[in-house]
Formats: C-alpha cells, structure tokens, sequence
C-alpha cells in the first residue's frame, strides 16, 4: 500500500478518501495495511521525543487510538498521512513533556545553527590564490560505479543508520522527518518549532554528514 | 571556459539541499543548473547526494514488530464496537 504525501494531489485524496472510508466501515485488513505502512516510521519519529523504545511504542499505539477516536471527523484538508503524523508528534510531544524533556528543540538548534561549519572538507576544494580556487581539487566518486549491489546491501545500510544515530539531536530530528518519514517541511517546522531556513540548514548539515560517511566507508571498499 | 560566475564549487555544494527543495529561486537555480553542466566534480557530488537521500529514505523498511500488530487489532475491535 503507498501512502501518499501532500505533494500529489488528487491521485492522493482519492486513495485517502478510500483508506479512510474503509476504515470508518471496520475494515481490519485496510487498518493492519496502515498500520504496517506508517508504524516504522511512527515508531521513528516517537522516539526522537521520548526517551525510550518501550515509551515510543506506548505513543504509537496511543496516537492510532487517536486517528480511530478522529477518523469520522478527517476531512481531507491535509493528507491521511500527514493528519496521523501530526496526531503523533502532539503525543509524543505531550508525552516528553512529562518526562522532563525541558530544551525545546528550537534552542537545541542555536548553537548548531551559530557554528558556520562547511558541508564537504575544505581541502577538497582548490586553495585561495588558485587560479580556480574554490573548485575541486580532485573530483568526487559516483557512488553508483560500485560494485552492483553494494549501495543497497545490508552493511552499507548499517554504516547510514549508525551516522545518523550520531547526529546532533536537532540534524537526526530534522533528517528523519523529511527524509525517512517523509514529512513535508512545513510540518517539520511546525513540529519542531523551526523557521524554514533553519531547518533547511540543519537537514543540510545532516545530509551532507551521511553522504561524507558514505563516501568513506564506499572509497575504503575499494581499496581493500 | 567560464562557469557561471561567482559561483564556484565549494559555493555550490552548500545550496544543494536548497536547489532540491525548490529554494533557490529563478536566477539561483539558473546558475546553480548551469554549472553543473559545465562541471563534473559538482555533476558526480549532486549524484551523490541523491543516492544518499535513496539510501537513508530506505532506513525504515524494515517491517512493524509483529507483536505490536495484535494489540492495535484489539483496539480497533474495541473502536469498532463503539461505532
């Protein structure tokens, strides 16, 4: 089943209105369907508000009880998905609250936005003085003439899943929502309290810190 | 042969996720474009940051704790029965 975002339209409602009809009628395979398609990234997102999995997974279920007790009043002005997000994120929001989570994400963010630290190493970059300078020294590797299938297997997701665990909280946050929970990035401000610029800095940030890792851990590959 | 002036590699790599989210605006994007047709190690870097948002977009596919799914069954047969 695909779940579509905001960014479709009307391919998008339609499915929605069906999704939603279904549910309102008790269809339990429609609700596992829904379930299995938005649980990994819930339990996802859950977690970057709550301290642990077990709480995680209590905010979960409580916000499918959320979209049931709601679903006769969805609209449609936003998408399914989007609508149960954001039920979601009020939870697991509330729920950190309650554990003490007294930073908001906002001021996390401050000092990371402050530090003006560049995307790619500097020294890869021609010097100032160069006649080109500011352009590559050496050119960067496609990452898609490794050997077929190594971009997708198993070890290389590891290397990505573990640099995001080690992102700043704000970059990690930002990251999983737009990019592994597909959020669209209004909602993402609005979740975490962020302007649009900032948060384009911090997924930046983020983005350009896994795709370093990447290249590293894809050139160490070939030259074993 | 001149790119697209001002705009040099090291600028380029910082507006990548701004040219992706449509930010940059006519003339950014214009620029930001004709640079990249003009220089390979940008062309390569854009690349590779589009099989990094691929790689981690696949981060979540693994499949829901099946343990979890019968709880939430019980609570849509409980909701069920209340409509």
């Amino acid at each position: 089943m695909e779940i579509q975002t905001s960014t479709q339209p009307y391919e998008a409602a339609a499915e929605d209105r069906r999704l939603v009809k279904a549910l309102q009628a008790g269809d339990e395979k429609v609700f596992v369907e829904l379930v299995e398609s938005l649980g990994p990234s819930m339990l996802r997102v859950a977690q970057l508000f709550v301290r642990s999995r077990a709480v995680a997974e209590e905010v979960v279920q409580e916000a499918w009880l959320g979209v049931l007790s709601g679903i006769g009043r969805f609209e449609g002005r936003s998408s399914l998905k989007t609508w149960v997000f954001r039920i979601l994120t009020n939870i697991a929001k509330t729920r950190g609250e309650r554990e003490g989570r007294s930073v908001p994400f906002s001021s996390l963010a401050s000092d990371d936005l402050e530090s003006g630290e560049p995307s790619v190493e500097p020294d890869r970059f021609l010097p100032d003085g160069d006649r080109w300078a500011g352009h590559w020294a050496s050119s960067p590797r496609r990452f898609d003439a490794q050997p077929e299938g190594r971009l997708l297997a198993s070890e290389t997701m590891s290397v990505v899943q573990r640099v995001v665990e080690t992102l700043p909280e704000v970059q990690r946050a930002v990251l999983t929502m737009r990019d592994i929970a597909g959020f669209p990035s209004e909602e993402v401000c609005d979740a975490l309290g962020l302007s649009e610029v900032n948060q384009r800095v911090l997924l930046h940030r983020a983005r350009s810190k896994v795709r370093a890792a990447l290249e590293t851990y894809l050139d160490e590959g070939e030259t074993r | 042969m001149k790119l697209a002036d001002d705009l040099t590699c090291a600028g380029l790599v910082e507006l990548v996720t701004g040219y992706f989210d449509g930010a940059l605006g006519g003339q950014g994007k214009e620029r930001f474009e004709e640079h990249i047709v003009f220089c390979q190690g940008c062309d390569i870097h854009l690349s590779q940051m589009r099989h990094t948002l691929g790689t981690v977009g696949r981060l979540t596919e693994h499949d829901v704790d099946p343990a979890t799914v019968q709880p939430l069954l019980e609570v849509f047969r409980d909701w069920k029965a209340t409509q």
